[in-house]
């Protein structure tokens, strides 16, 4: 689990009091998408514990870029929360404000995941995606868990 | 947070005088040590809050306040549906009606010494915990909208507990105005099959023992006194709640710009109380808070059925049940006269003192219930709300302790395992689904509960009751 601060591609955590900040980072807005629900995976569960063996789909709209990723996120957690299911592995498409999304995971296993916490929603508290200077794009926010 | 930037009034009341588009001032009630360890972020939040439409008075933070979204948790603030007032999604938070419930079993420690290690196998096995553990009851479309408008009087007249519970929960386990069509079928699915369940975080059971009295009249009131043995239940509305959340939070950032609000930032999302959002997130959060209700008590119900397996003549009558996350129209007094006024706690305590009509006969001369959860390994406490609280804020206290560290640094610092033995060395047996989770529960995570509650009594929001050490937590 990484402290914060990556300078390549990946995920990483930022502290926020009581819950916890996730930021995806990535060559492109698509992977940046991915790598945050990563992220999110890794707040609740070791993502290596979670084998991708079955796909889920998801479709979003939103009015903006911001909100699509809450959006992504949410719709994450909605498949989390109603299948039972983890996800490790992702695939974003985004086309104008629409986004296909596959997640790929497997159902909850309690001997084999160790899950802190669930992920109750995500917020618009730290909400940011953006291309900075170093050519990588970060998408982040705080989720509540 | 840097001491510099408020007026101290007295010890414990430091205000930010309204600047730069602040309605109302910001005042945090709280000892210095507790301010200088706030997240300069709880400045933010509580001055920012200060900036929405139709707020009144002052935007409050409670001794445990930390850095939340939008409001900072331990937050309170009232607002007036007849002044543009706002009601606030994330003023309320994701977990709707989170709270406390309180339950006395007669027993004492010695009763319970011998059986503990039953006792806490047995609430491990039936009380469901943590991710991805169903509960036994799955409700149809019809027996939902019934749940979400009955709350724990639907519950008890499915057959959890009894018509006496109903007295000792806020709004008599039912809360009016619920509106299940304004819930969506997301939220709806979410919770099928999650009534009666902890959930995780920092949700627990705990079996605790009363370990100091410090008000020996109230505690009489309460039927509480040294050594009696009760049990803590801490969890909300489960991923009902949490949709709700998710989809009204989303709809006022949506339609801010068409409702003419003018945010801070985003994550201060609300919308007119007289709008058509407003109303029908007040609906859906109704519905929320009954879901919570019922949720506490099916798991009353089934901490009943194990406590009489192992004690037969155990009865656990229900002290109070209380939510730390709620946005409630109540009357309050202001400039002399009285008010309609929709008050948000978000994380913060409602705290009614003697003789406020909503409290039950048995409670009303001395004051309400206000339930404070520990950390595992240290202690929660009961205060009783005060007259005075009602001038200091809306009739509102702390809800907890609050972290003091994030997750991510608990889990470097400590191992559940050790965690797990430690506690058991010191005779607090705890069964959780996750290691991890209790590591990130750790009691070291978090601030000095004792600090935040008694500030929380020196500075009038309520008054010290009872101080409970647990013997047993089911961690979620």
């Amino acid at each position: 689990m990484s402290g914060g601060d990556l300078a390549t591609p990946g995920w990483e955590h930022f502290p926020h009091g009581a819950d916890i900040g996730i930021r995806g980072i990535g060559e492109t807005r698509e992977a940046s998408f991915e790598q945050a629900a990563m992220a999110m995976t890794a707040a609740m569960v070791d993502p290596r514990t979670v084998q991708p063996r079955i796909e889920v789909d998801v479709d979003v709209e939103a009015p903006d870029d911001e909100l699509l990723l809450v959006d992504w996120l949410n719709a994450l957690v909605y498949e989390m929360n109603t299948r039972l299911m983890l996800f490790s592995r992702f695939h974003v498409q985004i086309l104008g404000y629409r986004l296909h999304g596959s997640a790929w995971g497997e159902p909850i296993d309690a001997r084999r995941h160790q899950i802190a916490v669930e992920v109750k929603g995500v917020t618009y508290t730290a909400l940011r995606l953006a291309r900075d200077s170093d050519g990588l794009w970060r998408a982040e926010c705080v989720v509540d868990v | 947070m840097d001491t510099s930037l408020f007026t101290r009034h007295d010890e414990y009341t430091w205000e930010i005088a309204p600047r730069s588009g602040m309605h109302v001032p910001a005042i945090i009630y709280a000892d210095e040590p507790l301010v200088r360890a706030m997240d300069d972020k709880v400045y933010e939040q509580v001055t920012n809050v200060a900036r929405l439409p139709g707020i009144v008075k002052a935007s409050y933070a409670m001794p445990d306040a930390h850095w939340g979204y939008g409001f900072p948790i331990g937050g309170v603030a009232a607002f007036d549906p007849d002044a543009g007032g706002v009601v606030s999604a994330g003023g309320v938070g994701f977990d709707i009606s989170c709270g406390v419930r309180c339950l006395h079993t007669g027993l004492g420690q010695g009763d319970v010494e011998p059986l503990k290690k039953r006792l806490v196998d047995a609430l491990f096995d039936r009380i469901p915990c943590g991710v991805g553990r169903g509960g036994r009851i799955r409700l149809d479309a019809e027996e939902m909208d019934a749940m979400l408008t009955g709350g724990a009087q639907w519950a008890v007249e499915a057959g959890f507990g009894t018509r006496n519970d109903l007295e000792r929960i806020e709004e008599q386990g039912r809360m009016e105005g619920a509106s299940p069509e304004d819930v969506s079928a997301k939220a709806k699915h979410r919770q099928r099959d999650e009534m009666g369940t902890l959930g995780s975080g920092n949700h627990y059971l705990e079996v605790q023992r009363v370990a100091q009295i410090f008000d020996a009249d109230a505690a009489a009131h309460f039927g509480l006194k040294a050594g009696d043995v009760v049990v803590s239940i801490h969890c909300g509305s489960r991923g009902l709640g949490h949709q709700i959340g998710t989809d009204y939070l989303r709809n006022m950032v949506v339609a801010a710009g068409q409702l003419g609000i003018c945010l801070p930032d985003r994550e201060l999302a609300c919308a007119p109380i007289d709008s058509w959002i407003g109303q029908s997130y007040l609906g859906a959060m109704r519905a929320g808070i009954n879901c919570a209700l019922a949720n506490r008590q099916i798991i009353t119900h089934l901490t009943r059925e194990v406590f009489t397996e192992l004690f037969p003549d155990a009865q656990l009558a229900l002290l109070y049940d209380v939510s730390h996350n709620t946005c409630k129209l109540e009357e309050h007094e202001l400039g002399g006269r009285p008010r309609r006024l929709f008050v948000h706690r978000k994380g913060a305590t409602r705290a009614l003192g003697p003789g406020h009509p909503a409290l039950p006969v048995g409670l009303r001369t001395i004051g309400q219930p206000v339930l404070i959860g520990g950390t595992m390994g240290t202690a929660s406490y009961i205060l009783v709300g005060t007259t005075e609280s009602e001038q200091r804020a809306f009739s509102s206290a702390c809800h907890g302790a609050g972290r003091a560290m994030s997750r991510h640094q608990a889990t470097r610092q400590w191992r559940g395992r050790e965690v797990v033995d430690e506690l058991a060395r010191r005779g607090i047996l705890i069964r959780s689904p996750s290691l991890r989770g209790v590591a990130e529960e750790a009691p070291g995570a978090y601030k000095d509960v004792t600090a935040v509650v008694e500030a929380a009594d020196q500075a009038g929001l309520a008054r010290l009751v009872a101080r409970l050490e647990p013997l047993i937590t089911i961690k979620g």
